[in-house]
């Protein structure tokens, strides 16, 4: 019939395919045959170290979690119900905070709080709650937004307080929302790398800065490969434990078709809009406003030296470090541009294949989402311990950290591209064929000129990842090719007040590129996601 | 004070910032920004123990009313009286009013028994006489057996029913009742028509209920009013 033909499909699934096999699947399997023995697994789980590193991982994870709930909840409440003027300016910087590099955040917590808190476990909780409550506001506010407001006025009626309406009637009906944010914030502050590298003391690892330090300062590549896949069977559990949590919880709520929005009616709800807005607001910025702060300040008094003289680090003259940051600028502009064609071809050879296939479609899907399961760190490390001999000792190739960055980076550019291909009406196909054109040239006219526009998404979303990674680039990046994260945690972990005005300075331009990157993605997006008003 | 009125309304004015569909009568514009009011000084008075029946076409404010009654709308102005006491400044959960709404927004994470028992509960009865209650309750709306039914499986009319005893259950000073009966096929309709009168009469309740079917108006209220006439 008017199916594309096999061909066309292995074709078009046969790069992606071969990527995923040769760069994921292969690093994962070295990881788990030849480092993981039964004298690592008995040494590195028999080490009481090893147990320090999983319980702190455990607690800071939990204690990180529970508050960012508790604090997140009142503005996911307040920017759901209610309209105010500089709203979307509010969540806009909320999502801003959250698609910022770690290392940038790290940073900013670093030059925000004072130097008694800095390398502690309360700067690491702190930039973790600031850092995830976009998820917070996003997935609990988009429940929260379509929950009848009957249904709480039903309960006044009854005689139930605000307080006994909020703790019986409201959170009970938001907690699949809840779960689900708690979720991905525990993953997320579970598997803190760059946070941690920046802001915590030298001794204070997690699972991910254990197995850094295992595989690259200690030389421990069986016990960073067994720690590596404890964390991934934790994170496979936690996982399971949530899906099957928001199963049970959820609950067959009327759902409004339009946003419950209003503008705040008494003076007591303006106070409170009022109050709530300008806490998050100042909560959010403080750390990006610090940041910028710290990059012009100098023991002396204000001064612009970091920014101009970013190019020349040297301790005092003659003595350099080893590290430039312009150097490292123009080194993340290079990986990013190549990291962002991988990824792009990639991904849109993969996209038009899965949107065509059926079964092995999905498939194909599936298996290109596992490196976004699969944290960075690891994907870092098993490719350092896969490529190191030769034929394959690419450890030295320009392109491996560009792969690496576009590995982590393609499963976003699908999931932008399949949605749109997907939603393409099959029967323009069908009016194709009827006018006399092929499977092949209708597929053509019908369906491939759907993928631009979300590639150019896909495209910016991808450099934005690759000049924020850090997680894989700290085993990848070599000497003389430090990328801007590289170079931002090298100078913050130095003494001498102008490596650290320029570590931050060099943060400031990350923040400000990739929020300008993000902007740019919601701009494109925006009218491909507004549906029609009904 | 018997002879104090129920429920009064006294000369309610509503304007919302967002137009809506203004009324028909709507003369007298009080408003400032130049909106007309949804409802323009309004008053209306339902004696201890009367059930009346407010008639109206759609979009002409009844529902503001029964909510500007409820606390759940701030009027612009005027005042609202439940057995001559001002509650137009208390909110919601201290009115001692009850309300049945349109679509009943049953609460979907509780049993039946604990929908219609939530009342009792914030009233602060203990669990024993709160279980005993509530069973009282669903047993006169004709679901002895129910107690434990999720409220999302329920029918239309046995939804309605628990939305019913939940919130006669509190024996509430005022009961407001926004469209009840809409929605429902015809036969179940008529049936719970009568039912609801009885029950409402057999409670003693002062009760408003909005509604634009005469029939029905007839059927379940002592009185009916015309919102336009007001």
């Amino acid at each position: 019939m008017n199916r594309l033909p096999r061909w066309l499909l292995v074709a078009l699934a046969a790069g992606p395919v071969a990527g995923l096999l040769i760069f994921y699947a292969w690093p994962f399997v070295i990881l788990v045959v030849e480092a993981v023995t039964e004298e690592s697994i008995r040494d590195t789980l028999g080490r009481s170290s090893t147990w320090e590193v999983v319980w702190f991982t455990a607690w800071q994870a939990v204690v990180s979690t529970v508050v960012t709930i508790a604090v997140g909840l009142t503005p996911a409440y307040v920017l759901a119900r209610y309209e105010f003027r500089g709203r979307t300016v509010l969540v806009g910087l909320l999502t801003a905070m959250f698609v910022l590099p770690t290392v940038v955040m790290g940073a900013a917590f670093l030059a925000l709080l004072p130097e008694s808190l800095d390398r502690t476990v309360v700067a690491v909780i702190a930039a973790h709650v600031v850092f995830n409550l976009a998820v917070v506001v996003r997935v609990v506010g988009s429940l929260w937004e379509h929950l009848p407001t009957d249904m709480e006025a039903a309960a006044a009626t009854l005689g139930a307080s605000r307080w006994k309406v909020a703790t019986q009637i409201s959170l009970p009906l938001v907690r699949p929302a809840v779960t689900a944010a708690a979720t991905i914030v525990f993953l997320f502050t579970f598997t803190s790398y760059g946070v941690i590298r920046i802001l915590a003391a030298p001794g204070t690892r997690t699972i991910e800065v254990e197995v850094w330090r295992r595989a690259t300062q200690l030389g421990d590549v069986g016990g960073a490969a067994v720690l590596a896949l404890l964390q991934l069977a934790a994170l496979v559990a936690i996982v399971s434990w949530s899906t099957i949590a928001q199963r049970r919880h959820a609950q067959a709520i009327g759902l409004l078709p339009t946003s419950a929005r209003r503008r705040p009616r008494t003076a007591g709800e303006r106070r409170f809009v009022t109050l709530v807005a300008a806490v998050v607001s100042a909560v959010a910025a403080a750390p990006l406003v610090a940041l910028v702060v710290r990059s012009f300040s100098t023991p002396t008094g204000w001064s612009t030296t970091a920014w101009t003289d970013l190019g020349r680090a040297e301790i005092r003259p003659g003595i350099r470090i080893g590290i430039d940051p312009v150097d490292a600028i123009g080194n993340s502009l290079t990986n990013a541009a190549w990291a962002t064609l991988f990824a792009v071809v990639v991904g849109a050879l993969a996209s038009l294949a899965i949107a065509a296939a059926g079964r092995a479609g999905r498939a194909l899907d599936g298996g290109l989402m596992l490196p976004l399961a699969t944290s960075a760190v690891t994907i870092g490390f098993g490719m350092l311990i896969t490529f190191d001999t030769a034929p394959v000792d690419w450890r030295a190739s320009w392109w491996l950290v560009p792969v690496g960055h576009a590995l982590i980076a393609v499963p976003f550019v699908v999931r932008t591209c399949v949605g749109v291909l997907r939603s393409v009406d099959p029967t323009m196909s069908d009016a194709a064929a009827t006018l006399g054109a092929s499977p092949v040239r209708a597929w053509r006219a019908t369906v491939v000129p759907y993928l631009w526009r979300p590639l150019a998404v896909g495209a910016v979303l991808a450099a934005s990842i690759s000049l924020g990674e850090f997680g894989a680039t700290s085993f990848l990046s070599r000497s003389g090719g430090e990328t801007m994260p590289i170079a931002i945690e090298q100078l913050l972990g130095r003494t001498g007040s102008l490596l650290q005005a320029q570590g931050f300075a060099l943060a400031t331009l990350l923040a400000a590129t990739t929020v300008i990157l993000v902007v740019l993605v919601e701009r494109l997006q925006t009218p491909l996601t507004r549906q029609p008003e009904r | 004070m018997t002879d104090q009125p129920g429920l009064a309304v006294q000369n309610v004015t509503v304007t919302f910032a967002v137009p809506r569909v203004p009324r028909a009568q709507g003369t007298g514009n009080r408003d400032r920004s130049g909106t007309p009011p949804v409802l323009d000084d309004l008053s209306l008075s339902v004696r201890s123990g009367e059930v009346v029946a407010l008639l109206g076409p759609s979009g002409s404010g009844k529902s503001t009313l029964l909510r500007v009654i409820a606390g759940i709308i701030e009027p612009d102005g005027g005042r609202v009286l439940i057995h001559g006491v001002d509650v137009t400044r208390q909110p919601t959960h201290r009115r001692a009013v009850g309300m049945v709404f349109q679509d009943n927004q049953l609460f979907p994470h509780m049993s039946a028994l604990d929908n219609v028992g939530f009342g009792l509960k914030m009233a602060g009865v203990g669990r024993p006489e709160r279980s005993e209650r509530a069973s009282t309750w669903l047993r006169r709306v004709g679901l002895t057996g129910f107690e434990h039914r999720r409220v999302t499986n329920l029918s239309g009319g046995e939804a309605k029913r628990v939305a019913l005893a939940r919130t006669l259950a509190t024996e509430p000073a005022v009961v407001l009742l926004d469209e009840p009966l809409t929605g429902l096929d015809r036969e179940l309709h008529d049936q719970l028509a009568a039912e609801l009168g009885s029950l409402l009469h057999d409670a003693s309740a002062t009760a408003l209920l909005v509604t634009h079917d005469p029939d029905e108006a007839a059927t379940i209220a002592d009185r009916t009013v015309q919102l336009a006439e007001l």
